[in-house]
């Protein structure tokens, strides 16, 4: 039986950074964490709920009251640590910008894993921008020992500086795992709760002084950031000078291991005094970093020296030892032995038995499609299904439905409906549906309920009945949520019983009245099936037409004449291709079930 | 001793990826190396293409794999192992389960699954297919697939054999120990040098 890691006090293990931060966050006191799950952060939070039990922690329904809820337990002097994607920052900058004036009294650690490459994401912004427009401390680890010290350190300084601090991740930092050493857990005690107007408060009066004190900290900081280890140079060969941060100092070590350079840790306030320091050392200078020249433009904008940086490096896409070797020493690129082939690409599907599934496939049938939103469902785009035309960023496909129809009619938005997730909605689409509600709007907004934040790998929410260490919690009623913001019209359907989904999409699509579709069916990764059965083909029957083929399952493929189910992918409690069948060629036995 | 060694595995979502690159870094960490591992989790798990970068060897840096420098890709679906080739070292080995896992853009329509044996003897690429299916079959527990693939690299690679039985018995229920066992060493036995 593996042992809990609260119970590994010394040693060297391997961890990811994800992991390394929840160590880090347990080793250095903290009490209290809150997230909303987002690739690539989710694993920060579960590895705390699973292996941490000392730290009180728990989901969020999104980022903005995830760092609320730990701003008011540092303001009663527990340590505190929120943890989101890059973009749950943007639903959190609120908090965030106002947090940097008023300050932390326990210490404040704000994760923000951005997603350079866009694996799982819909922009590539970086948010060491976003910490130096926030005025806060940013630090940037480059692997899992320094994800782990820098949880500490950042603790350190958000007290010792009276800011929180943001801990910049990316996902080849969150997902790769290195060696770490590990200690025992600090226990730091929780200070309590003493009211403090001028502090906290932030009122004109109060909030001028309060953006004085940010000023001269981030004065204090730079000179500070100059002696401290976050920042530090490594000398070699003086006729190259490296300014780098984050992941791409190991590039940097991997291809140029002679190379002077300056390993930037605390990105934000930039250490003047030692980067001034760096480059009257070396002959040249060369900024490698991952997404925005963040570096580089401070630097060059401080400093007006000649480098290479953007001009060299893309701005664009994730970064590997590849582009920085052919970057910073063009012609000694590795040899290629065998070259790329052309293949089919293999994009992400809806598992087979997706309860979205049955909604998207009969929203194509009868030519309709959706605004979309954050989740699975955006699958709801690729073919067979194409029924999913529009997606901005959580919960917006609500207000672009609304729109639309504010733009062109009720005429003009056609077949078109929201779709977006239970997790979702309650994250940010109850707003949009009010807004629908008291605009007059006519649309109808379909809620995809499968009872698990399914894309980030299957968490729970306060419509699962669950919390984070999966013991019971009180269930949001969303029909009663719904009704309560003006919607006569809420239709509950099992999106597995295809006539009866197709039925109610055409009857809320002709009302000339608001109206939501709840499509509820639990994930697959929410269950297992008791029964083991898989739906068969009789080859005789089968006349080819094809229309098992839209439903987009992956447990159904085609040979060239007939489709071939596959009994190792198909789902026990779906029956969707035999409903689908229009000659009974397919047959599944259900146990009773439907 | 040759300072760094350079592994791909890949496949699909869902095929057990991760936790057969858990394996191998575990049985690195015994032999004593250093070792880093990367890989991307979140939408490739619905099926998607998906790859696991581990590197061992005394200090290691970067966590992925330079094009041109993999010294074994150990594939767990016959396509997915021609689109990590230009990895390969001029040296490098190539293992691939025999299984074809037909994507969604074939299954639409929107593409051909290509014929995988011709396009190998082409190219001239250093696959070696491994039936780990039939042999898993045969064991009585297609849960094995993945361990008697990776008994048949371990001998390809610089790590001792007590090293990756320890790391197999770390991660195994103890029922299905003994299973997971002979499916390693079936795999070592067939394809080992």
């Amino acid at each position: 039986m593996r042992k809990k890691l609260n119970t590994i006090e010394e040693g060297t293990i391997l961890l990811s950074g994800n992991e390394a931060v929840a160590r880090g966050a347990w080793e250095y006191g903290v009490h209290f964490a809150s997230a909303y799950p987002g690739t690539p952060s989710t694993e920060i939070l579960e590895t705390i709920a699973e292996e941490y039990d000392e730290i009180d922690a728990q989901w969020a329904p999104n980022e903005k009251v995830g760092l609320e809820v730990v701003a008011g337990a540092s303001f009663a002097g527990a340590r505190v640590l929120s943890a989101m994607k890059h973009v749950g920052l943007n639903v959190a900058a609120d908090p965030l910008f106002t947090l940097s004036y008023i300050g932390a009294t326990g210490g404040i650690v704000i994760v923000s894993a951005d997603d350079p490459g866009m694996h799982s994401s819909q922009n590539e912004q970086d948010n060491r921008l976003m910490g130096k427009a926030a005025k806060v401390v940013v630090l940037e680890p480059s692997d899992s020992q320094e994800a782990k010290d820098m949880v500490g350190e950042a603790l350190k300084i958000s007290e010792d500086f009276d800011t929180p601090v943001l801990l910049r991740l990316t996902t080849r930092i969150c997902h790769s795992k290195s060696m770490v050493r590990v200690g025992p857990r600090t226990e730091v005690p929780v200070k309590g709760y003493v009211g403090d107007i001028k502090k906290r408060v932030p009122i004109p009066s109060h909030a001028r002084a309060m953006h004085s004190r940010v000023e001269k900290r981030l004065e204090d900081l730079s000179a500070w950031g100059s002696e401290c280890s976050l920042n530090r140079i490594e000398p070699g060969d003086t006729s190259l000078g490296i300014i780098t941060s984050g992941i791409s100092y190991q590039y940097v070590k991997e291809v140029s291991p002679e190379a002077s350079v300056l390993k930037i840790g605390m990105p934000n306030p930039l250490p003047w005094n030692l980067i001034e320091k760096f480059i009257s050392m070396v002959d040249r200078v060369v900024f490698v970093e991952e997404n925005d020249p963040y570096l580089e433009e401070n630097i060059k904008a401080r400093f007006l020296i000649n480098a290479d940086g953007q001009n060299i490096i893309p701005i664009e896409g994730e970064l590997n030892p590849e582009i920085v070797r052919k970057s910073v020493h063009p012609g000694t690129t590795k040899e290629i032995t065998f070259s790329e082939i052309q293949l089919p690409a293999r994009p992400p599907a809806l598992c087979a038995g997706c309860p979205h599934r049955g909604a998207f496939y009969c929203l194509s049938k009868l030519g309709g499609s959706s605004t979309g939103d954050i989740g699975c469902y955006t699958l709801g785009l690729m073919p067979p299904h194409n029924a999913l035309e529009t997606t901005v960023c959580m919960g917006a496909s609500i207000g672009v439905l609304a729109g639309i129809e504010k733009a062109v009619g009720r005429e003009g938005m056609g077949k078109l409906v929201a779709a977006i997730g239970e997790s979702t909605f309650v994250h940010s689409g109850i707003t949009g549906l009010i807004d629908m509600v008291y605009n007059g709007n006519t649309g109808t907004v379909m809620i995809m309920d499968n009872s698990l934040t399914a894309m980030t790998g299957g968490q729970e929410n306060p419509t699962t009945g669950k919390n984070l260490r999966g013991e019971p919690a009180p269930v949001l009623d969303l029909e009663k949520l719904v009704a309560a913001c003006g919607v006569e019209h809420i239709r509950v359907v099992d999106p597995h019983d295809l006539p009866e989904m197709e039925k109610v999409f055409k009857e809320e699509m002709a009302r000339e009245e608001i109206s939501v579709i709840i499509t509820r069916r639990p994930c697959i990764m929410a269950y297992r099936p008791i029964r083991k059965s898989a739906a068969v083909l009789d080859p005789d029957k089968c006349i080819s037409c094809k229309l098992c083929m839209k439903l987009g399952c992956p447990a159904i493929s085609w040979d060239g004449e007939k489709p071939v189910i596959s009994e190792h992918h198909c789902w026990p409690d779906c029956n969707m291709c035999v409903q689908v069948c229009p000659v009974d060629a397919i047959s599944k036995d259900m146990g009773g079930l439907t | 001793m040759k300072p760094v060694t350079n592994v791909i595995i890949c496949g699909t979502g869902g095929q057990g990826i991760l936790l057969a690159s858990e394996v191998l870094c575990a049985a690195a960490l015994h032999a004593g190396y250093d070792v880093k591992k990367s890989e991307v989790h979140g939408m490739a798990q619905r099926g998607g293409s998906v790859s696991s970068h581990v590197r061992f060897g005394e200090k290691i840096y970067s966590p992925l794999v330079e094009k041109g420098c993999a010294d074994l890709i150990l594939s767990m679906e016959k396509m997915e192992s021609l689109r990590w080739s230009p990895y390969l070292a001029p040296r490098g080995r190539l293992f691939a389960c025999d299984l074809e896992i037909m994507p969604m853009t074939v299954n639409t329509g929107h593409a051909e699954y290509p014929d995988v044996d011709s396009i190998i003897e082409k190219e001239g690429l250093p696959v070696t297919l491994v039936p780990a299916i039939d042999i898993a079959g045969e064991l009585g527990n297609l849960r094995v697939v993945n361990v008697v693939l990776i008994g048949a690299v371990s001998s390809h690679l610089p790590i001792d054999e007590a090293y990756w039985k320890k790391a197999i018995e770390e991660r195994v229920p103890p029922k299905a120990l003994d299973v997971n066992l002979k499916a390693f060493q079936k795999g070592r036995e067939l394809f080992g040098k």
